[in-house]
C-alpha cells in the first residue's frame, strides 16, 4: 500500500497514457469499421468477404502482431504506433460484423418508407440506418473497448508500456503491490470507460429504453 | 392524374410482375389497386414514385415523365403510407411527422407546428406527439404515418396496404377517418388492398388486377358489384355482391310507414295499447329509438318500461342518406320485421319493410338506375 501511495503521480500517467493507447485505436477503428460494415449490410457478395477475414484477423495472437508490425509497418521496434495499429486492426476485426448486423436488423419497412419519403442514400443512413443501429453498435463498442484496454498491457512485452509496465516490472521486482495496482487500475479503467459508453448510450437512444410492441 | 402507359415490370430471374398495364388515375379521387398476393398491385404502386423501376412504359404525373426527376425529388412530392406504418422508432411522433417539410428545406420549429395540425387533423391528441412511436398502439401509429404523408401537402398520396394490419373495428374506424379527409383534402390517392370490401367502400374507381400483373377490370365499385366482366372478378369480388350492390342505391324512393313508438318510463296498460303488430319501438326524450316491446316481453313488466326490459333493436336505416342496403338490413335485423327509419339527428321517422325495399330496387332496375 505504501509503495502505491508514493507512485501515485507515476501510475495516473501509466493509466492516462494506457488510455490513450486503447481508446485512439477505438476511434480509428469504428471510422474504418463503419464504411466496411455498410457495405457488407448492402452486398452479398461483400459480407461473404469481409465478415470472415474480420474473423480471422481477431485471430491472430496480440503478442504476434505487435511483433510483426514493425516488420510490415518499418516503425521503430518501441513505437507506440505498433500496438495503436494492431488495435485498430483487432477493433475493425471485431466491430464489422457488429456494424453489418446493426445494419441489417433495420426494419424494413422503416428503411422502406424513409426511401419513400424522399431521403438519398447516404442522408439516409446518417439520419434513419445508423441512429437505430446504435443501441447494437454500442453494444459491439463496448466490447472491443474492453478487449483493447486489456489487449494495451500486452503492449509492455515489447517496451511499449502502459499499466502493463506496473505488470512486468512487479514480476521483475516480486512486488505484489505493484502488480495488484496494475491489475486493479485497468480493471477499473475498463469498467468506467464502459459507463462512460452506457451514459452515453442512454443520451443518444432515449427511445430504445421505452418497452414497446417493436 | 397519373397514366401508366404500357407498364411492364419484369425481373432479372423472368418472373413479371406487372404486364402492360395502361390505365388512367384520375385526380383528386381515390383509386384502388385490389387483387390476389402477386397480382402486382404493390409492385405498380410503387412505379408510381420510383421506389420500383419499371422495366418498359411510361407512367406520366400530371402530364410529366416521372423519370424527368431525381427520385428523390419526386417522392417529397408524393405522399407514402406503407403498411405496418414504418414510423422512425428513433423519432418522435411529432417529428416523424415533420419528417418531409424538414427535408425540403423548412425549419425545425415551422415543420413541427404543422406536424401538430396534422396530428390533429388525423384525429390524434397533441400531447401524443411528445411520444415515440412504440407508445403507440397499432391504429394510432397508422393514423401517424397518414399524418407524414400528408406533412408536406402533396397532390398525390399513395397507400401501400395501410390497414391491413390493425384489427376490423379499428380498420373500419380508419377507413371513415380516411374518406372524411379526402372529402375536406381531394388528394389524388392510389390505395393498394388485397380486401375486395375495402376497395368497394374507399375507392371511387377500382382496378382489379389479376396474377401476373395483368388488368382485369377497371370500372367504378357499383360497376364492379353489378357488371364483372368475367369468372375471375365475379369471384374476387365474392359473394352477396347482388345485396352488396344495394349499397350503391339511394333509399330516397322507399315509403316509409308508420311505427308505434312508446316513451321510455311509460305505464305497461298505456305500452300495450300503443303496440302495433304486437311490437312497438321505446324511444327517449329526442325521439332516439332505444329499442323494442313486444306483447310478451310486457308481459313481465311491473309498472313502467324500463331500459331493462327492452328487447333489442336491429340497424337503423339513416332516411336522408341510406342506401337500399342499409334500408333493407334494418327490416331485416329488427325483431319486429320493420326497420326503423331515423332521420340525421336520429329521431324515429317511421319504419320500412323488406318487401317495400325490393319494390324499390324493382322500380330503379325499371328506370335504368340499376346497371343490368
Amino acid at each position: 500500500m505504501t509503495w502505491v501511495l508514493d507512485h501515485v503521480d507515476q501510475l495516473l500517467s501509466l493509466s492516462a497514457y494506457h488510455l490513450w493507447l486503447a481508446l485512439l485505436p477505438l476511434v480509428l477503428g469504428l471510422l474504418i469499421a463503419l464504411p466496411l460494415g455498410w457495405v457488407a449490410s448492402r452486398y452479398y457478395w461483400a459480407r461473404v468477404i469481409l465478415v470472415p477475414a474480420a474473423g480471422l484477423l481477431y485471430t491472430i495472437p496480440s503478442l504476434a502482431l505487435f511483433v510483426l508490425m514493425p516488420l510490415i509497418l518499418g516503425t521503430l521496434i518501441l513505437d507506440p504506433l505498433n500496438v495503436q495499429i494492431a488495435l485498430t486492426v483487432y477493433t475493425v476485426a471485431l466491430l464489422v460484423r457488429v456494424v453489418a448486423d446493426a445494419l441489417a436488423a433495420v426494419p424494413a419497412t422503416v428503411a422502406a418508407a424513409a426511401t419513400a419519403m424522399g431521403y438519398r442514400p447516404v442522408g439516409r443512413f446518417f439520419a434513419v440506418d445508423l441512429p437505430l443501429a446504435l443501441p447494437v453498435l454500442l453494444a459491439g463498442v463496448r466490447v472491443a473497448t474492453v478487449s483493447n484496454i486489456s489487449l494495451v498491457s500486452v503492449g509492455s512485452l515489447i517496451g511499449v508500456h502502459g499499466l502493463g509496465q506496473a505488470l512486468t516490472e512487479g514480476f521483475q521486482r516480486d512486488n505484489y503491490a505493484e502488480i495488484i495496482a496494475g491489475i486493479v487500475l485497468i480493471v477499473v479503467l475498463a469498467l468506467a470507460v464502459d459507463a462512460v459508453l452506457v451514459l452515453v448510450g442512454r443520451v443518444l437512444t432515449p427511445w430504445a429504453r421505452i418497452g414497446g410492441r417493436r | 392524374m397519373i397514366e401508366f402507359q404500357a407498364v411492364t415490370k419484369k425481373y432479372d430471374d423472368g418472373t413479371v410482375a406487372v404486364d402492360n398495364l395502361s390505365l388512367t388515375i384520375d385526380a383528386g379521387r381515390i383509386t384502388v389497386f385490389v387483387g390476389p398476393s402477386g397480382c402486382g398491385k404493390t409492385t405498380s404502386l410503387r412505379m408510381i414514385n420510383r421506389m420500383i423501376d419499371a422495366t418498359s412504359g411510361t407512367i406520366l404525373l400530371d402530364g410529366k415523365d416521372i423519370r424527368a426527376q431525381h427520385p428523390a425529388e419526386l417522392r417529397r412530392g408524393i405522399g407514402y403510407v406503407i403498411q405496418h406504418a414504418g414510423l422512425f422508432p428513433h423519432r418522435t411522433v411529432l417529428d416523424n411527422v415533420a419528417t418531409v417539410p424538414v427535408l425540403t428545406g423548412a425549419s425545425k420549429a415551422v415543420a413541427r407546428k404543422r406536424a401538430a395540425d396534422l396530428l390533429e387533423r388525423v384525429g390524434l391528441p397533441a400531447e401524443l406527439g411528445k411520444r415515440y412511436p412504440a407508445q403507440l398502439s397499432g391504429g394510432q401509429q397508422q393514423r401517424v404515418g397518414v399524418a407524414r404523408a400528408l406533412a408536406a401537402d402533396p397532390p398525390v398520396l399513395l397507400m401501400d396496404e395501410p390497414f391491413s394490419a390493425v384489427d376490423p373495428i379499428v380498420r373500419d374506424g380508419l377507413q371513415d377517418e380516411l374518406l372524411r379527409l379526402q372529402s375536406d383534402l381531394g388528394k389524388t390517392i392510389v390505395f393498394v388492398t388485397h380486401d375486395i370490401d375495402e376497395a368497394i367502400k374507399l375507392g371511387d374507381k377500382v382496378a382489379v388486377l389479376r396474377v401476373g400483373g395483368r388488368l382485369a377490370q377497371y370500372a367504378t365499385p357499383a360497376e364492379l358489384l353489378a357488371k364483372p366482366v368475367d369468372d375471375f372478378v365475379a369471384s374476387f369480388v365474392g359473394r352477396d355482391r347482388g345485396y352488396r350492390a344495394l349499397g350503391f342505391l339511394s333509399a330516397q324512393g322507399v315509403p316509409i310507414g308508420p311505427v308505434a313508438t312508446v316513451a321510455l318510463g311509460a305505464e305497461v296498460g298505456q305500452a300495450r295499447a300503443e303496440l302495433d303488430n304486437g311490437w312497438a319501438v321505446v324511444v327517449d326524450e329526442a325521439g332516439r329509438p332505444l329499442g323494442w316491446v313486444s306483447d310478451q316481453s310486457l308481459s313481465i313488466v311491473e309498472e313502467r318500461v324500463g331500459r331493462s326490459d327492452l328487447v333489442s333493436g336491429g340497424s337503423l336505416f339513416d332516411v336522408e342518406s341510406g342506401s337500399l342496403r342499409t334500408a333493407l338490413d334494418a327490416a331485416l335485423s329488427s325483431p319486429a320485421a320493420l326497420g326503423i327509419a331515423v332521420d340525421a339527428a336520429g329521431a324515429v321517422v317511421g319504419g320500412v319493410v323488406a318487401d317495400t325495399v325490393l319494390k324499390a330496387l324493382a322500380d330503379a332496375r325499371r328506370t335504368g338506375e340499376v346497371p343490368t
